[in-house]
């Protein structure tokens, strides 16, 4: 993990968007009204006409996104996680999810690290609402690199995927080689003493606290949850079973999110013990991201406490 | 010629109607008042309008319709059957366990049925979007939007009424079957909807009335829509609800009901002209 290199994951979004506009002609990019905050600017300024602001109009930007999938377009819609999964949750349904149309949902700004805006901005439920709904597939990359690697991937699915970016910027996890697979996790380390399951920018706090545990002598491991649906089932248990302890961390309410998530394939599977670190329950407020992960117990702080 | 053309189309609006009582009268459920205000649109559009061709209904170049108000999928599924998508002994199936004939339509589930719909309001932004895609491919085929007038009491019809404005989709239509009611009643009095001719002029489209149960009249107003350039166009079509069936025509509680025994056979008689073939 590089500490000095720090990029949102919104950003490497707007990076690899544009390469991808290369190569496919077929992609067409929709906003509304943040392309300078969700980065798609930089595709619009390369493909002009294949960019469709829809201005402050959520709803109608999904529908149009779903109108583009029948006629064969691979659109991606992008907006605050807030108006994407909240706003237009029904056209998300009805009109993507229903007809299972190929359209790439790429939310930005998710959870309370959006920071000073506060609760309204700040997307809690959205992997809870959007692994409900049949057909869709839901991602939450940690880094720069693993963020490219899905949504170049996505782009060859032709599926309905829910994409979860954040604007904080975070530490770069992984080599530019780096392999992924949709509907797998990544496992760093091989520590018996915890399991930590992480997602998004809970990832990066997850392997400083591993650090700072090694030197307590306390050695845990890391799983990258990017895929929470489809869900690395095998993985999940492989740890649960070779492991003490369990843990989950998210920038997301704990009901609903990763952590239910790893709940539901445990209880079913082999029934264990879960300590869920997230949102619980209430709503996130104005504050810096960074003091605001500690104030929410979701940063590596608060997974050390768990071994005092 | 035009005479024999209409009165054709006429005829079969009028077999349309009775496929629309029927179905629902089978189902024991489904919306007969804007399906029935409906189908004279429906019939203009696919046997005279639309370049379509139900050997070929996934045809990249072809016309596509949204029907935005989705409840009245009987109109559209009868309209699609008496075209030939379709066989209409399958209209029996309407509404029933495992039957490709949904309550609402399902594009993937029906050859025919462009686009998936059942919650309002969300159609002419999908319309918009393969308006936009016809436009970008220079396909040159043409995109249709059927919204009942009650539906528009959604916001997203005005979000999308810009959208379709801000990029100039001429190859876009829009119908507004404007039969005045809705479930709790007259439009006028459930929601502010004053003037919709006005209203879609105003968000930059050519508005046109007529009465969208009068076959020549529909005619008139799409070959006008087809020769406007650079502006989407709004067809207000001043509709009867329940058209056809005497006790259902302009009575809001046939929104989404069906016919008993009884009512059943005064509705086909009406339509047929007859009691014979009832079941």
């Amino acid at each position: 993990m590089d500490d000095n290199k720090k990029i949102a994951t919104r950003q490497s979004y707007g990076e690899i968007l544009k390469e991808l506009g290369k190569e496919n002609e077929n992609i067409v990019v929709l906003d509304a009204d943040l392309s300078t905050a969700t980065k798609t600017n930089i595709f619009a300024k390369e493909f002009p006409n294949r960019f469709f602001d829809m201005g402050i109009a959520e709803q109608d930007m999904m529908a149009t996104a779903a109108g583009f999938a029948t006629c064969g377009k691979i659109p991606f819609a992008s907006t605050f996680a807030v108006f994407s999964a909240g706003r237009a949750y029904d056209q998300i349904r009805n009109s993507i999810c229903y007809p299972n149309l190929n359209v790439k949902i790429c939310a930005t700004h998710a959870g309370v690290t959006v920071g000073e805006d506060g609760a309204t901005h700040q997307m809690l439920e959205d992997i809870s609402m959007m692994r409900t709904l049949p057909n869709m597939q839901v991602y939450s990359p940690s880094d720069d690199v693993q963020t490219k690697f899905i949504i170049r991937e996505i782009s060859k699915t032709k599926s309905p995927c829910y994409v979860r970016l954040s604007r904080l910027a975070t530490p770069i996890i992984y080599d530019d080689n780096e392999q992924f697979e949709l509907g797998k996790a990544k496992q760093i380390g091989d520590g018996c003493d915890a399991t930590i399951f992480a997602t998004g920018v809970c990832v990066a706090e997850s392997l400083k606290a591993k650090e700072n545990l090694e030197k307590r002598g306390i050695f845990v491991r890391v799983v990258d949850v990017y895929s929470i649906k489809p869900i690395d089932k095998e993985t999940i248990m492989k740890c649960a079973k070779e492991t003490k302890k369990i843990i989950t961390v998210e920038d997301h309410s704990i009901i609903g999110g990763l952590g239910s998530s790893i709940c539901e394939v445990l209880s079913e599977e082999y029934p264990t013990k879960v300590i869920r670190l997230g949102i619980n329950d209430t709503f996130g407020k104005s504050g810096n991201a960074t003091e605001l992960m500690d104030y929410f117990n979701i940063s590596s702080k608060a997974i050390e406490k768990l071994f005092e | 010629m035009k005479i024999k053309k209409v009165e054709a189309l006429q005829k079969i609006a009028n077999d349309i109607r009775i496929n629309i009582v029927k179905m629902v009268y089978n189902a024991k459920s489904g919306h007969p008042g804007g399906s029935l205000s409906c189908a004279d649109i429906l019939t203009v559009l696919y046997f005279s309008q639309m370049n379509i061709n139900p050997q070929e209904p996934n045809s990249m170049e072809r016309d596509r319709l949204v029907l935005s108000k989705g409840h009245c999928s009987p109109a559209l599924y009868s309209t699609l059957a008496r075209r030939g998508y379709f066989s209409e002994e399958d209209l029996k199936l309407f509404r029933k366990l495992n039957s490709n004939l949904q309550g609402h339509p399902d594009m993937n589930k029906v050859p025919g049925v462009d686009m998936t719909s059942g919650s309002l309001g969300q159609g002419l932004s999908i319309a918009n979007g393969m308006a936009l895609s016809s436009k970008m491919d220079k396909k040159g085929y043409r995109v249709y939007c059927i919204l009942g007038d009650g539906e528009i009491e959604e916001g997203q019809v005005w979000e999308a009424c810009m959208t379709s404005s801000k990029y100039n989709l001429d190859n876009l239509c829009v119908i507004v079957d404007n039969n005045n009611l809705q479930i709790d009643g007259d439009i006028h009095t459930v929601k502010g909807l004053n003037k919709i001719e006005e209203k879609f002029e105003s968000f930059g489209f050519k508005a046109i009335t007529v009465d969208g149960n009068n076959i020549e009249q529909l005619i008139d107003a799409f070959d006008r829509a087809k020769m406007t350039k650079g502006v989407p166009t709004a067809i207000i079509a001043k509709t009867i609800k329940g058209k056809g069936v005497s006790f259902m025509e302009n009575n809001a509680s046939w929104h989404g009901k069906a016919p008993n025994e009884e009512e059943y056979i005064q509705a086909i008689s009406e339509l047929t002209g007859s009691n014979a073939n009832l079941l």
